[in-house]
């Protein structure tokens, strides 16, 4: 490679990790990691928890200290937003900023991530209507919740309920409307979802499912209510989580394809055989050992971002590991914690352990007798259980995990064995 | 300044000054320390900060509490009687603290 090197696009979870493992791996070429925002790169999943709660500072989100970018010779580079980029067949290229600076490339990562999905609503954009996807967003955030008491939360997925957990702890009047029939519906089964809601309904957060939000309403200049169902819910804060869009549109303007996401195969790369493409913005092959042959998938977590990155970082330095793995998730809602272990769709089973005394509960997923994935919340023990058994592809028999005292480590049976 | 030594499970060792208030695991990882991965960031999500620690800075650090000591037994490396989460273990002030890393965490 000369001297330019790879240009990686994004400089958050999976942007950071590329950059890290190309160089624990001993790559020597140049690595420029490139970020649209004015912060040093920096971890998002804290932004509606630890970071809103005023736990934990700003300071403590950042990944890396600029001695070790400095030590690793990798350039990072903030606060500047690709708005066009020429690339030539052999994957080399250059990068236009919309400062007029220019990033040239030998190679491309795309590291873009997804943006989160307005809300097209009479009234969202009036002042008090926020988002949460970024560090300038919780900055926002965090700011106005001193002067607010009544917060209207838009979006039952893991933001909406995670940050309406941390304002409810921070002593506001939280209403969380959700528009389909249940909570985070894209994520766990109706089980779990009927669990969160009872235990957040019981915090006191006031939460609405079904809920049509016909328009946000002013009160003055700013943000008064939210029309729900017909009814008015006054708030002097709307939040709105209502799912995120991958951050395509420079990589179709360079004719790569893209469907929900950035197409790309088992090692990270993009349809023109050179590009690489990590993170939320990546569609890719199902990861999960034993998944239906062409089943493609698009993650929005942490665990991909570092597992997609590592196996690009891979293909980067010339070798073919693919990317198979166990899925796994986490969403941290007040004073619960739940942890999603593989993916349950095809799921034909499930299986509730519920202990009411301890606060514990988790959901099995069986596709047959092949357990697949697992909702556990309050129940490290057994999700660390699942993810075992899903990367070992073990087996935990349906009708020895009925009994919640009983850990499933201890049925927990190899295959060959 | 507080002084965290990182031995990896081939003896190499990494002596790194640690922020008062800090954890562990974000020392760790903020400088580039190897052994530590800690996917989910501190929030006790993902047992990939496991290390042992000296046995005799064990008893002086605050005991842990119920979540770490379950999650610690979905460690990549099964726990031994020093093990912890080291996202859990804050820095003090004057702390010097020896931990050895597993041989892998995930």
């Amino acid at each position: 490679m000369s001297a330019n090197g790879l240009l990686i696009i994004g400089s958050s979870q999976a942007g950071v990790q590329l950059a890290v493992s190309l160089r624990a791996l001993g790559h020597a070429g140049g690595i420029t990691l490139l970020g649209d925002e004015n912060h040093r790169p920096y971890q998002r999943p804290a932004l509606s928890k630890e970071f809103l709660q005023g736990i934990i500072t700003k300071e403590s989100l950042i990944y890396r200290t600029q001695a070790y970018w400095d030590e690793h010779r990798i350039k990072v580079v903030k606060n500047e937003r690709v708005v066009r980029i020429d690339k030539h067949s052999d994957g080399s290229g250059v990068a236009h900023a919309r400062s007029g600076e220019v990033f040239g490339f030998d190679r491309l990562a795309l590291a873009l991530g997804a943006r989160a999905r307005r809300l097209q609503v009479e009234g969202a954009d009036l002042p008090g209507v926020l988002y949460l996807r970024n560090a300038d967003d919780a900055l926002e955030l965090k700011a106005r919740v001193p002067v607010v008491h009544d917060v209207v939360v838009i979006g039952g997925g893991f933001i909406g309920i995670e940050a309406a957990t941390s304002l409810r702890k921070l002593g506001k009047n939280v209403t969380l409307v959700e528009a389909g029939p249940r909570l985070v519906a894209r994520a766990v089964g109706p089980e779990t979802s009927e669990y969160l809601a009872k235990h957040h309904a019981e915090n006191g957060i006031e939460i609405v499912v079904g809920a049509q939000v016909t328009r946000i309403v002013a009160n003055g200049d700013a943000v008064g209510g939210v029309e729900v169902n017909g009814r008015v819910v006054p708030a002097d804060l709307v939040l709105i989580g209502v799912g995120v869009v991958p951050n395509t549109e420079l990589a179709q303007s360079i004719g790569l394809a893209c469907e929900n996401g950035i197409r790309v195969d088992r090692y990270a790369v993009a349809s023109d055989g050179m590009t690489i493409a990590v993170g939320d913005v990546a569609n890719l092959p199902n990861p999960v050992p034993g998944a239906p042959e062409g089943d493609r998938v698009r993650f929005e977590s942490v665990n991909n971002a570092i597992e997609q990155a590592k196996v690009a970082a891979y293909a980067i330095t010339g070798r073919r590991e693919e990317y198979a793995g166990i899925p796994w998730f986490w969403s941290n809602q007040g004073d619960l914690k739940l942890q999603i272990a593989g993916l349950s769709t095809g799921h034909d089973r499930t299986l509730v352990r519920r202990d009411e005394e301890k606060g514990r509960f988790s959901v099995l997923y069986y596709r047959g007798d092949r357990i697949i994935a697992a909702d556990c919340v309050n129940t490290p023990l057994d999700f660390m259980a699942v993810k075992a058994a899903l990367a070992q592809r073990a087996s935990i028999p349906y009708d020895e995990a009925t009994d919640p005292s009983i850990p499933l480590k201890s049925i927990t049976r190899s295959e060959t064995a | 300044m507080p002084t965290i030594t990182y031995t990896d499970a081939e003896g190499e060792s990494r002596s790194v000054e640690a922020n008062v208030g800090d954890s562990v695991m974000e020392t760790a990882v903020r400088n580039g320390v190897p052994g530590i991965v800690a996917e989910c960031g501190g929030s006790l999500s993902c047992a990939t900060c496991h290390v042992f620690v000296d046995p005799s800075d064990f008893a002086s650090l605050p005991p842990m509490e119920e979540m770490e000591d379950e999650m610690l037994y979905g460690a990549a490396v099964d726990r031994e009687e020093f093990s912890r989460l080291c996202c859990q273990i804050k820095v003090t002030d004057g702390m010097d603290l020896q931990v050895t890393t597993p041989k892998t965490q995930v």
